[in-house]
């Protein structure tokens, strides 16, 4: 952060008028700074072992250098990798057949408001890979070349496909606006595959693939560790309660299988939802378990390949079904329910043992009809039905002191459509509620600029480009209405939005939703509290 | 450059159809071979297009929600952005045909620098992009239509009307249509914001200026036919019904913009299929807006869903890690005394 320039410097370098060359004519820039490291040899050795195909050419290499020490035969591989997703995926050849350059989404992508980099815009990132289908998938491309947008596939045309493809956090935030539906995040996704084919990754997607591989979780955190961890909490929780509440792990026989993503077992902020959602399991008496092996909602083979998201996700069912679990409760993150909502049943369905039943709220006995298939339910439906219920006790006054505004996270938007669930709880727990402005909010949210494994530090002058629109946003409530707290239901926002609050709009505190409930939520036999999961001093207490 | 070379092609079929069916009198060639294989062109292109698309198979649903979601019962769905059954998916897809629905959603980004103090990202509506492409698509439809009185006898009655409301106005002779005035601003709309604003400028290519100054001609051509050369609209109905009829006679004494008209739109039929021009069948098939929301719902089937991919088992893990794992006191499915 030390190099980042300052906000109002920054913003003063962005420009929206494209440069006078022509885009194919631009050089790539791959100087550090535009890039994220590069995986470990031995990561993608690795993942080549335990993921046959998808991975390929482990070594030591620098995206600086001239020469990326790629395989002899990579255009072949590319153009067969290409040609071979073009028959898998309607999506892609309809992609790059029918864009009519109308340009509706060339101001929708946050890295190209915050940037001005014409290639950041989602119609020119998509024609990165669409001139190279003309070029040598086209007979018109192939005899009129440049003419038609058309182009040879040369090194410099990978080297601009691993800076712009992961300067794109697949928030299919374009999508939305495209009158065709073209979904950058589709085409995102291809290139990266294709990528991944010839050896050109990033250490910060492999590195927790690998992670949630071997250990069930992104992090790395190995069973024993995850026990510490969480019996930590539960120790922060007795000091703030008086109540020792429960966490099984690994245990058979319990009805609810509940998984969440690893980050909100490991840092600050994500540790005080993680505390709130045991909170809350023990105010209703769930009768749940959670799992070491499965230890991860997050998927970050959504942002590798299909069969690695397929692989990792996996796990939810394998280990339900061993632990015998009727349903699985899943915790707060973004593109965990990308996954669970659009990808889950269809890639794992069949693996679902007879034990599996469409999910009951056993306080409430409502059915959740809606994840009769999956038999996966979001927390904030749960929790939004509990309160609807009467199911919760909340003394709102231990959040007076906040001020909170509610962020939705790209994935719970455009790829699940969760809106008013979250709000609705967060209405419940508190009362000073502010949203951002129309057009920065629901459906037309803005990215924290570090989804799709982006939030990785050697990047940051990019990611608080691209966080320009959500921190301009918060700034906007935050001078209104005096917001000092921002909402959210996704791991990657709880790591991301620090920075990008601190440097748009400082002095913003990011939460999770269920660190809200749990400061309000009363438990049976618990003691007057007088710090908030933070242990800060709550509303009342301070002079104590 | 690509917006010049686009022109230059489109005035070179012009002067290939003046002085073919003009100075050359091949009226026959004009008349009815190219259109004639112009038509098939378009209409196997189109299909094998289609078919091409259709065939691919969708392995996700993939739709982009744009409302609240199916939830819990007291929560209002946005049933049509984000569907969750077929019939709600019709209709997000008819309002998206129709309507434009996603085009209408369209903002502009504002940056405001004031020397930093208060720098602002402001979103502002930008409807113009729908209308003009709105009223461009349906005064093309109404076109296209109000044509049928010369493929037609007799004219059926739907036809009349609508080329009756077209020409309410009643003013000039022969009277003005109203889409064609409309068609004409909308083309002019669309190639203006390729010229004057920088990004689309920026991403615009042959693709895209050449069938905007086709349709101009066409456009063109056929204003330049009604309203000024006043062509033997009966002797083109000639022509036309033999074409359709395949009784073909020798056309004579037809104004020779009729044959530049004719051979503008040949053209565009010809180059329909290969072109960006297929997004008219395309956003029917388009994933993100056909399918419902309901993958929690309904099982889905991805036909090359791989069985081999499958997750590293829990037996493995535990033997990785089954030492720490019982001295932490996890139950384990297997001790380390039954694992040795």
């Amino acid at each position: 952060m030390s190099k980042m320039v300052k906000p109002d410097e920054l913003l003063k370098t962005i420009s929206y008028t494209p440069p006078a060359e022509g885009w194919m004519d631009l050089p790539v820039n791959t100087s550090p700074g535009n890039w994220a490291y590069p995986a470990k040899q031995d990561k993608v050795e690795y993942l080549m072992h335990e993921m046959p195909g998808i991975f390929a050419n482990p070594r030591q290499w620098n995206p600086e250098d001239v020469d990326w020490k790629l395989p002899s035969n990579w255009k072949e591989i590319v153009v067969n990798g290409f040609r071979e997703r073009l028959d898998k995926y309607r999506s892609l050849k309809l992609f790059m057949d029918i864009c009519v350059r109308c340009g509706a989404c060339a101001d929708k992508c946050h890295f190209f408001i915050g940037s001005g980099d014409p290639k950041n815009m989602p119609v020119l990132r998509a024609e990165l890979m669409r001139s190279i289908y003309r070029g040598e998938f086209t007979t018109a491309g192939k005899i009129l070349g440049k003419l038609t947008g058309a182009r040879v596939l040369e090194e410099d045309v990978l080297k601009e496909w691993f800076i712009y493809f992961y300067q794109c956090t697949e928030c299919r935030r374009c999508s939305l606006y495209c009158p065709y539906g073209i979904d950058t995040a589709e085409v995102t996704m291809m290139a990266r595959e294709l990528l991944h084919l010839c050896g050109i990754n990033i250490n910060w997607i492999l590195e927790p693939v690998s992670n949630c591989n071997r250990t069930g979780n992104h992090l790395g955190i190995q069973p024993h560790a995850f026990k510490d961890i969480v019996e930590f909490m539960v120790d922060d929780i007795e000091t703030i309660t008086g109540k020792r509440v429960k966490c099984p792990l690994n245990e058979k026989g319990h009805e609810v299988l509940f998984i969440t993503p690893s980050g909100d077992a490991f840092a600050d902020p994500g540790i005080y939802t993680f505390m709130g959602y045991l909170m809350l399991f023990d105010a209703i008496g769930l009768d749940f378990t959670m799992s070491t092996y499965a230890s991860e909602g997050g998927n970050f083979g959504l942002f590798t390949h299909a069969d690695a998201m397929k692989s990792i996700n996996g796990k939810m069912y394998a280990e339900a079904n061993r632990l015998g679990c009727k349903w699985i409760l899943g915790g707060e993150c973004g593109h965990m329910w990308r996954v669970v909502n659009q990808y889950m049943d269809t890639m794992n369905g069949n693996m679902q043992g007879p034990q599996m039943k469409t999910p009951v709220n056993p306080i409430t006995g409502t059915v959740f009809e809606n994840a009769k298939q999956t038999k996966m339910v979001h927390i904030a439906e749960f929790t939004a039905d509990l309160i609807k219920h009467g199911k919760l006790k909340f003394d709102k006054s231990r959040n007076a002191n906040v001020v909170a505004t509610f962020h939705d996270s790209c994935n719970t938007a455009r790829g699940m459509g969760m809106f008013e669930e979250p709000r609705y709880v967060l209405k419940n727990v508190l009362d000073n509620f502010h949203e951002m402005p129309e057009g920065t909010i629901r459906e037309q949210t803005f990215c924290c600029a570090g989804g799709s494994g982006l939030n990785t530090d050697e990047i940051m002058d990019i990611r608080m480009r691209g966080g320009l629109p959500r921190g301009n946003a918060l700034k906007h409530v935050v001078d209104k209405h005096g917001v000092n707290t921002m909402a959210c239901v996704c791991a990657i926002d709880r790591a991301t939005l620090i920075p990008l609050a601190d440097y748009w709009a400082p002095g913003v505190n990011i939460t999770g939703l269920h660190e809200l409930v749990a400061n309000a939520l009363v438990l049976d036999g618990e003691e007057e509290r007088t710090m908030n999961l933070r242990q800060e001093p709550l509303p009342g207490f301070e002079e104590e | 450059m690509n917006a010049i070379f686009s022109l230059i092609l489109v005035l070179a079929l012009v002067v290939v159809a003046t002085l073919g069916a003009g100075a050359a009198k091949m009226q026959t060639i004009f008349a009815y071979c190219i259109p004639g294989t112009a038509f098939v062109i378009f209409l196997v292109g189109f299909t094998c297009k289609i078919i091409g698309w259709a065939k691919r198979p969708v392995p996700f649903r993939i739709p982009t929600t744009g409302g609240q979601q199916q939830s819990l019962d007291w929560i209002p769905q946005n049933k049509w952005d984000n569907p969750s059954t077929g019939p709600q998916t019709v209709m997000r897809m008819l309002l998206e045909v129709l309507a434009f629905r996603s085009l209408f959603r369209n903002t502009k980004v504002v940056l405001k620098h004031d020397d930093g103090k208060n720098p602002i990202v402001a979103y502002v509506s930008a409807k113009w992009l729908w209308l003009f492409a709105i009223l461009f698509h349906y005064s093309f439809l109404i076109i296209a239509v109000r044509h049928m009185r010369l493929f037609l006898q007799p004219v059926p009655f739907v036809i009349q009307a609508v080329d009756f409301g077209d020409s309410i106005l009643q003013i000039l002779t022969p009277t003005i249509y109203i889409t064609d005035v409309l068609l004409l601003t909308g083309v002019g709309f669309l190639l203006a914001r390729r010229f004057f604003d920088a990004k689309v400028r920026y991403i615009s290519l042959v693709n895209d200026y050449f069938p905007l100054f086709l349709i101009l001609g066409i456009a063109l051509s056929g204003v330049y036919m009604r309203y000024i050369a006043k062509v033997d609209v009966m002797g083109i109905k000639d022509v036309v019904m033999g074409l359709v009829t395949f009784n073909f006679k020798v056309p004579a004494g037809i104004d020779v913009s009729f044959y530049v008209h004719l051979f503008l739109v040949s053209s565009l039929l010809a180059y329909f299929p290969f072109s960006k021009l297929m997004h008219m069948g395309g956003v029917f098939l388009s994933p993100t807006r056909n399918m419902p929301n309901d993958t929690r719902i309904h099982h889905h089937e991805n036909p090359w869903n791989n069985p081999a991919v499958k997750p590293h088992s829990y037996e493995a893990y535990e033997d990785d890690f089954r030492a720490p794992m019982h001295e932490a006191g996890l139950p384990l499915d297997k001790s380390p005394e039954e694992a040795a």
